[in-house]
């Protein structure tokens, strides 16, 4: 249970989004001030000193500028999608720890004591756990991860309303892609965690955090698993290699296509406070969350401590964030047939032979580097595998090629010869 | 448990406020000048033929389907994770109960792990996962539907 104060909790949400807007919008300009780098250029360095001030400048031109409809829309849907896309990117937010986390106790233990010594113990250990600090919105909820995946899912209504309600070709087949993309990446995503609870057993994310600091970091001893929640985080979030819902060379903007002004702010909001939430979520899950090899036990005062923490955090989570805009720069985009393939043919089937390899470890009882052996072998054996017995190179032509006879002068085009 | 749901409503609610209050600030400031060129669809400048809402390709159903089978087992997977990830935290610390708990739910969890398995493998074989399918590849309907 925890204590529950109005003026606190508003304090700290309203403190959570003054925080999380800004840095979304330095995350458009360091994504802009990447590629700038990444290409040899200067990027945005006219508003501010080194562009700084960029952000604001975008900010107030999604207000200012109008916002047409166009008349075939299905008006409803089409204004309700980029608020929902916006609003579910936020409220993940609420349960993702940003700072230095308590694990909630445990229940009591029943046999043999007296009701009232247990109802004491009881109201006890969760009086302290109330008084406690801890850096997320929402602690001790005891389904923080399925929290985190069941409105991870939601995401895709924005995509999918905002694509099917434009009444554009282009919104259609962005969206279709959108969905089918994101869909499908949700099942590696989610066994790639599941290797995760085995471990900790259970699914608060302080919980998990308590038991890396006591055991070591995950991504040590599943390294496969961390591999495979980042590769599908990035296919959620849309990001290149995996942004084919607006791949602009063929769809124009793909279901962003009819959006301008505020809405279309909206979406990319929500995109970029999605990339800023799994980014935490990396780092909780696979890397520690606030935990420094003890170094964040090294600061004794409370307050220092705790800001020591939230800085360890907000470091790892940087870097998590970085690597998205510097991924966008190094691997070109996939076909789509490549990236359901890779889904359905690579993703799933080794994130099921590691949730078993995990599930071997735990049941005899075998040391972790065993699993992190495992993990290694795992992957190399698929690329092993692939190298061997894989039909080379993807993009190979599938279909028998017949080359036709040039036409002869004069006849007209789009008509076949049998 | 009261005070968990009364703080996640309210988050809800900051969220969906804070998101309204700048969707109404924008439509006080921004300008309004409807035009008939500004109602077109766009597509390019070419006049659009026909509307967007028609029949896709059934190949994203299928995918559908896949992700509602596979997603439901994922959900079974959580709540069997926690038991059995606490089951044996549990033997490790020295509860022989627990032990014998955990081989129970490892091996229950087996089976469950086989159906899966055996209904990907056909899926596979069946060519379910395959985006391009070209017809010349395709094998008769007798040899893929089993009669």
């Amino acid at each position: 249970m925890i204590a529950f104060d109005w003026l606190t909790l508003l304090i700290v949400i309203a403190g959570v989004i003054a925080v999380v807007m800004p840095t979304v919008g330095y995350l458009t300009l360091a994504e802009r001030k990447v590629s700038a780098w990444v290409q040899d250029r200067l990027g945005p360095n006219r508003v501010g000193p080194f562009g700084l001030l960029q952000p604001l400048a975008d900010g107030g031109k999604f207000f200012l500028k109008e916002a047409p409809i166009p008349r075939h829309v299905d008006k409803i849907f089409f204004l309700l999608a980029p608020a929902v896309s916006m609003a579910i990117a936020l409220v993940a937010l609420a349960v993702v720890p940003w700072g230095g986390t308590q694990p909630p106790p445990d229940p009591v233990a029943t046999q043999g004591v007296e009701p009232a010594a247990v109802v004491q113990q009881y109201a006890d250990t969760q009086g302290g756990y109330a008084k406690s600090f801890n850096g997320v919105i929402v602690p001790g909820l005891d389904v923080g991860v399925l929290v985190v995946f069941a409105l991870g899912s939601l995401a895709v209504y924005g995509v999918i309303l905002g694509g099917w309600s434009s009444d554009n070709k282009y919104s259609l087949l962005g969206s279709l892609r959108s969905s089918a993309q994101i869909i499908s990446y949700e099942i590696p995503l989610g066994m790639s965690v599941v290797g995760v609870l085995l471990f900790s057993g259970t699914l608060n994310l302080e919980g998990i955090i308590q038991w890396q600091k006591q055991h070591g970091w995950f991504v040590l001893f599943q390294p496969l698993a961390f591999l495979l929640f980042m590769v599908s985080v990035y296919a959620e979030c849309n990001r290149l290699p995996f942004d084919l819902p607006e791949a602009e060379q063929e769809l124009v903007g793909g279901y962003l296509t009819e959006y301008g002004s505020l809405n279309f702010g909206m979406f990319m909001l929500g995109e970029y406070t999605h990339m800023i939430t799994t980014s935490l979520l990396m780092t909780v899950v696979f890397w520690g969350g606030w935990s420094l090899f003890g170094l964040e036990d090294r600061v004794t005062d409370p307050i220092w401590g705790a800001v020591v923490k939230c800085l360890i955090l907000v470091t790892k989570t940087g870097f998590f964030l970085f690597l998205y805009l510097l991924v966008r720069w190094t691997i070109p985009r996939f076909r789509f047939d490549q990236l359901m393939g890779l889904a359905w043919k690579v993703m799933i089937p080794l994130s099921l032979l590691h949730l078993l390899a995990v599930m071997l470890v735990r049941q005899y009882s075998l040391s972790n580097w065993v699993l992190t052996a495992i993990s290694v072998g795992l992957f190399l054996a698929a690329g092993v595998y692939a190298v061997a017995f894989g039909t080379g190179p993807n993009n190979a032509p599938r279909r028998r090629v017949i080359s036709s006879p040039s036409p002869p002068v004069g006849e007209g085009l789009g008509v076949r010869g049998s | 448990m009261t005070a968990l749901v009364a703080t996640v409503a309210v988050f809800m609610s900051v969220g969906l406020l804070f998101v309204l209050a700048n969707l109404l600030l924008g439509k006080l400031v921004r300008p309004n000048r409807p035009s008939v060129e500004k109602g077109e669809i766009y597509e390019c400048g070419e006049k659009p033929v026909g509307t967007a809402w028609i029949q896709f390709d059934l190949r994203f159903y299928v995918v559908a389907l896949l992700f509602v089978l596979f997603d439901v087992e994922i959900a079974f997977f959580f709540p069997w994770a926690v038991v059995f990830g606490e089951a044996t935290q549990a033997a490790d610390a020295g509860h022989p109960a627990a032990r014998s708990f955990a081989a129970f739910t490892f091996v229950e969890f087996l089976i469950f792990f086989g159906i899966l398995l055996v209904g990907f493998a056909y899926l596979w074989r069946r060519g379910d996962l395959e985006w391009v399918r070209s017809m010349s590849n395709e094998r008769p309907p007798s040899a893929t539907r089993g009669g």
